[in-house]
């Protein structure tokens, strides 16, 4: 599965671990959350890079305490339609400060990329051949002009409160 | 009125941009019809019975001249020459072709105009009463905080794909012209004791399938908080509305099924983990309040002469003068209501001829305003007492006078079977046969104010949930069958109409109207007591009584 | 039983029916009537085809029946969409001339 970061397709260093498999040592292993919740005394102490993937309705108060023990999560949007992980991805990224990869997997197409950067997601996990396709062309956004603060690296403009532009 | 600047230009430039470039795609097959719909839906454009609809966005109802001649414009060279005025202060064009429509929203940017979000499950054009600014029982004018919402929602990265569509309304005055307890979000302006200027906060109401009245949730928000106390409840609509049924999806749903006080906690809880960046910086809500101040209107005396005289001497201008002028703030103003309402005609259709003329009467006697009402009228704010005969006069030339705003045949009414692919019946011939039998004369005028509004289908576009009479079109065995609602009222004091018993025929229905009509005048205790008083102090049993005891019983 | 197939034209949104293969036409009286519901569910599966071609959207069969020589929808809603709006009978296929009168 190709991986789109800070805009350039990238060697993926990270998997879904599989089921009933044991996390590596090298680590790099999504792990689903429930996953997490129900082994993370096994990780005291361990520092093994680890992923975990959240879902449209993960109760982000579950994990916020863990935060810092991922290097990556991974929200999965099952239908690109669905919009909670914009709602999870700001979050995790304006409230509650998480500074690893927030990585968008599921439903991920070229329309939707921009939207979901601007609320912190920093690499697009690209199943869709079209979208693959526009941006191995460089398609690039065609937006510069935005009406309201979000998670993204972006710099207000004038006066009001609310508008930004990408820094 | 809000003026763009260069950002505000640029946005809705790109914007076109984008979408010209998403057409294209799809029409060369890069996009699926799956993958198109969103971005579609997120520019107006919807797909019904007959053709493709596009829906412009008009912000809270308020339009110049300029921009109305653009309409009427694009209603010439893109459509059948008119267009058709909703129940959320929209427009929309019923025959544009999906390839032309990036060249309408081009014409559209030129002056200032977008169909952004008409459509979608996002936040929707936020409405404000038809009279804002201008109005004498207004105590603020709720059009600026309409703008700063409309911007705040635009293309909203983390509320572009909410479970359904999310409608808000503003308003500045007692009296509720914006129905905003039947919004998602309702927003009144109020002070407090100390004076300072906020909102009480409406969430949950609705129509549609389930109509519901909205819940108070705060009772003082200070203005300053409006941006992040909107972003706390439409997170947790994001988060946790539901998304496993469209029919469950709205926030009154959540607001139902959660609970009044859990919901006000959650919402509350939300708010209070906000960081400052949204907060309103004060001389930013000035600078927009700038935009709205009033015309500078020359001084006139209260009374015109011209204008009594000819109140004296011509009993139609009269009449319209009755019906169609509303009291104005500024002595020796009125405010103008043209009714796109003609006795038998469709209501809230103008020809783009129309459109012009409306126009061209804004801009020489009306400051440069037009608003468009939610009852599907339009609006010239800021008319001096003195030049409202010769706007009359224009008026009647163009078949836009008729004396009946607020009146029986001042009908809302929903496209319906005739052009929309969600519905079950029709309602324009239902509004057409009404307004012919009571038409905007002395009888209408003896019955006095008495909405009536109509859907097609049970997603109540048509609003007859707060219709004083309502009727619902559905269909059973393949025959249109009409529901009559009695008692529905979107002002402030807000109330969902009762389903008065069995359906109507389309033979029937209009004689059923009039039945409940005549039952009234035989009920009222004078001419000053109005239709839903009437029925607020008698009860549906009468009018029950008088429907289906007669002899044309009603099918059962 | 008989069925027409219709759908919306991708570039203007105008309502066709169903011919035959890759065929549509802008008039009910031109469709194609399809008896046996094989021959339906063949006729969808070319219609998908056209989808994916990027021709029509949303096609779907409904039942018609022959009053008079002419393709008649049995349900109301199909009539209107066959016809026009029954408020304006100036616009929609009515009033283009094919020899359609405007009744519903």
């Amino acid at each position: 599965m190709p991986v789109f970061k800070n805009g350039h397709f990238i060697d993926d260093q990270w998997r879904m671990i599989a089921e009933g498999e044991d996390v590596p040592p090298s680590g790099h292993v999504i792990l689903p959350l429930e996953w997490w919740l129900a082994e993370r005394g096994a990780f005291e102490g361990s520092h093994v890079p680890l992923g975990v993937k959240i879902e449209p309705d993960t109760q982000l108060a579950a994990m916020v305490d863990d935060l810092s023990r991922f290097s990556l999560i991974a929200i999965h949007f099952p239908k690109f339609g669905d919009g909670r992980g914009y709602s999870h991805a700001r979050l995790l990224r304006e409230r509650y400060g998480f500074k690893g990869e927030l990585r968008a997997v599921g439903d991920v197409l070229i329309d939707q990329l921009q939207v979901m950067s601007r609320c912190g997601i920093d690499a697009f996990d690209i199943t869709d051949p079209a979208t693959e396709k526009a941006l191995r062309q460089g398609h690039s956004p065609l937006v510069t002009h935005f009406y309201q603060p979000a998670a993204a690296h972006e710099i207000p403009v004038g006066t009001r409160s609310w508008a930004r532009r990408p820094a | 009125m809000y003026r763009y600047d260069e950002f505000d230009a640029a946005f809705v430039k790109e914007r076109v941009s984008q979408f010209r470039d998403q057409v294209e795609r799809r029409l060369q097959g890069d996009l699926t019809e799956d993958q198109f719909r969103i971005h579609r839906l997120m520019n107006g454009v919807y797909l019904q019975l007959h053709a493709y609809m596009l829906r412009i966005a008009i912000p809270y109802g308020a339009l110049s001249s300029r921009q109305m001649r653009k309409l009427a414009h694009i209603g010439r060279v893109f459509d059948r020459g008119y267009g058709h005025f909703t129940t959320r202060q929209n427009l929309q064009f019923n025959w544009p072709a999906l390839k032309d429509i990036p060249a309408i929203l081009d014409e559209l940017a030129q002056v200032e105009m977008h169909a952004l979000q008409t459509s979608g499950n996002c936040i929707r054009n936020v409405t404000a009463d038809h009279f804002a600014g201008a109005a004498a029982d207004e105590h603020d004018d709720p059009r600026p905080y309409a703008e700063i919402l409309r911007q705040w929602s635009s293309i909203h990265p983390e509320f572009t794909y909410l479970p359904r569509k999310f409608k808000i309304a503003v308003t500045g005055a007692e009296k509720d012209r914006a129905a905003i307890q039947v919004h998602d979000i309702g927003y009144q302006l109020k002070r407090n004791e100390q004076g300072e200027l906020g909102m009480a906060v409406y969430v949950g109401g609705g129509q549609g399938r389930t109509p519901m009245v909205a819940l108070k949730i705060r009772d003082f928000l200070p203005v300053k908080d409006m941006l992040s106390y909107t972003e706390a409840i439409v997170r947790v609509y994001n988060l946790e509305g539901r998304r496993d049924n469209k029919y469950k999806a709205r926030i009154k749903i959540l607001v139902h099924e959660t609970g009044a006080e859990a919901i006000r906690q959650k919402v509350e809880d939300e708010f209070a983990k906000r960081d400052d960046v949204l907060t309103l910086p004060h001389d930013e809500i000035e600078r927009i309040k700038a935009y709205f101040k009033p015309p500078v209107l020359a001084q006139r005396e209260a009374r015109s002469q011209t204008f009594d005289a000819r109140r004296q001497s011509d009993p139609a201008f009269a009449a319209f003068v009755k019906s169609n002028l509303f009291a104005h703030k500024i002595d020796g103003y009125g405010i103008v209501t043209i009714s796109l309402k003609p006795i038998g005609g469709i209501p809230g259709d103008a020809t783009s001829d129309q459109m012009d003329v409306v126009a061209d009467l804004a801009e020489r006697y009306g400051h440069d305003e037009i608003r468009v009402s939610h009852e599907q009228n339009l609006v010239l704010p800021y008319v001096a007492l003195d030049d409202v005969p010769a706007v009359y006069d224009h008026l009647v030339k163009a078949q836009l006078a008729t004396a009946n705003a607020g009146l029986i045949s001042d009908i809302i009414c929903c496209p319906g079977l005739d052009f929309c692919s969600l519905a079950t019946a029709r309602s324009i011939p239902i509004a057409q046969r009404l307004s012919e039998h009571f038409g905007a004369g002395e009888k209408a005028r003896d019955i006095g104010g008495l909405k009536i509004k109509i859907s097609g289908c049970i997603n109540a576009c048509g609003h007859h949930h707060v219709g004083h009479i309502g009727i619902l079109g559905l269909e059973r065995k393949g025959i249109e069958t009409y529901q009559l609602t009695l008692g529905g009222s979107g002002d402030e004091i807000c109330t969902v109409g009762s389903i008065t018993g069995p359906g109507f025929s389309s033979d029937q229905i209009i004689d059923a109207v009039d039945c409940v009509v005549n039952t009234y005048l035989n009920l009222r205790t004078s001419a000053e007591e109005s239709f839903i008083d009437t029925y607020r102090r008698v009860g549906m049993a009468p009018f029950k009584k008088v429907l289906y005891e007669r002899d044309t019983g009603a099918d059962i | 039983m008989s069925q027409v197939i219709s759908a919306n034209r991708l570039t203007d949104g105008i309502v066709v029916f169903y011919q035959g293969p890759s065929k549509w036409a802008e008039f009910i009286d031109q469709a194609l009537v399809l008896t046996r519901p094989e021959d339906v569910e063949a006729a969808l599966l070319h219609a998908a085809k056209d989808v994916k071609a990027n021709v029509i959207v949303d096609p779907y069969a409904f039942d018609v029946t022959i009053q008079h020589e002419r393709i008649t929808p049995t349900h109301l809603r199909e009539k209107i969409r066959a016809q026009g709006p029954t408020v304006h009978l100036d616009h929609g296929k009515q009033a283009q001339s094919h020899g359609m009168t405007g009744n519903v």
